[in-house]
């Protein structure tokens, strides 16, 4: 989830980099649509920005556990906010990991395929 | 403007701008793959057919612009998708990346300042036939950096 495509790309295209073969990529703008998403998608993990419009990523961390189907799946948040405070807001309201941009794939690699129950 | 404040500014815009061209480095190493050099912004022509910019608020409170042509916004399009010719929008939305992560990993770099400080999500201008007047009245810093032998131009206008 990130309001820029060109980043959802390059997100999606470190995780193949990992290694993890992904069967279906939900693609969501913002916290708003990644929520109504997933009322017809479960997913394995989810990615997330904070900075977007309409909801940002930090709400919808708080909110996504009210989703039945998203229960339990581990968040990442890939973000150019690096200060300790959104750290620890986002990792409070439930986030399992957090990437600062710029980022590489490596780094990728290592905060997601642990949560994926596979070693980095 | 004070004789006091006259020196901290400047003071600002020599310690700032080394930092801010590393930020711009970083980003475009990291995520583009290629080293991007500095230059002097007086010895390029400004063809700001792309401007990115990216609002602060808080601790620092200003703006911060990304201005380059249209075929050099295309390239980091397509340097960042890894693939096919990008499009304008592609072009468009990868200039607004690179502006917002420029902008936060100089934040960060500031040390008691990346707590203080919010960011706006990033804007987009297409065209370059507009003047952009910033009531940013406090540091000025500009800089340039060469990338595949075309200039990015980069500002950032604070509030004093």
């Amino acid at each position: 989830m990130d309001d820029s495509s060109v980043m959802r790309k390059i997100v999606e295209r470190s995780l193949r980099q990992a290694g993890i073969e992904l069967e279906k990529v939900v693609e969501a703008a913002n916290g708003a649509e990644a929520l109504a998403a997933l009322q017809s998608n479960v997913v394995d993990l989810i990615l997330c920005d904070i900075n977007m419009p309409v909801m940002d990523g930090l709400e919808f961390v708080r909110q996504v556990a009210t989703v039945e189907t998203a229960k339990g799946v581990p968040i990442v948040m890939i973000t150019t906010e690096g200060s300790e405070s959104h750290v620890v807001q986002a990792l409070s309201a439930g986030a399992r990991g957090y990437i600062r941009k710029p980022f590489t794939p490596d780094q990728v690699k290592e905060h997601v395929l642990p949560l994926l129950g596979k070693k980095p | 403007m004070s004789a006091d404040g006259g020196l901290a500014r400047r003071s600002h815009e020599e310690n700032w701008l080394p930092i801010l061209e590393l930020a711009i480095q970083e980003v475009f190493e990291i995520m583009l793959g290629c080293q991007v050099k500095p230059v002097a912004p007086s010895e390029h022509a400004a063809n700001a057919e792309f401007t990115a910019m990216v609002g602060l608020a808080g601790a620092l409170c200003g703006i911060l612009t990304v201005c380059c042509d249209a075929n050099t916004a295309r390239q980091i399009a397509t340097r960042m998708l890894g693939d096919a010719a990008s499009s304008e929008e592609q072009a468009a939305d990868a200039l607004g990346e690179i502006c917002n992560m420029i902008t936060g990993n100089f934040k960060n770099k500031l040390a008691g300042t990346d707590e203080q400080c919010m960011l706006s999500v990033p804007s987009v201008i297409s065209g370059g036939k507009y003047s952009f007047r910033s009531l940013a009245d406090g540091v000025s810093i500009e800089t340039a950096l060469l990338f595949e032998g075309a200039p990015i131009f980069v500002r950032l206008q604070l509030h004093s």
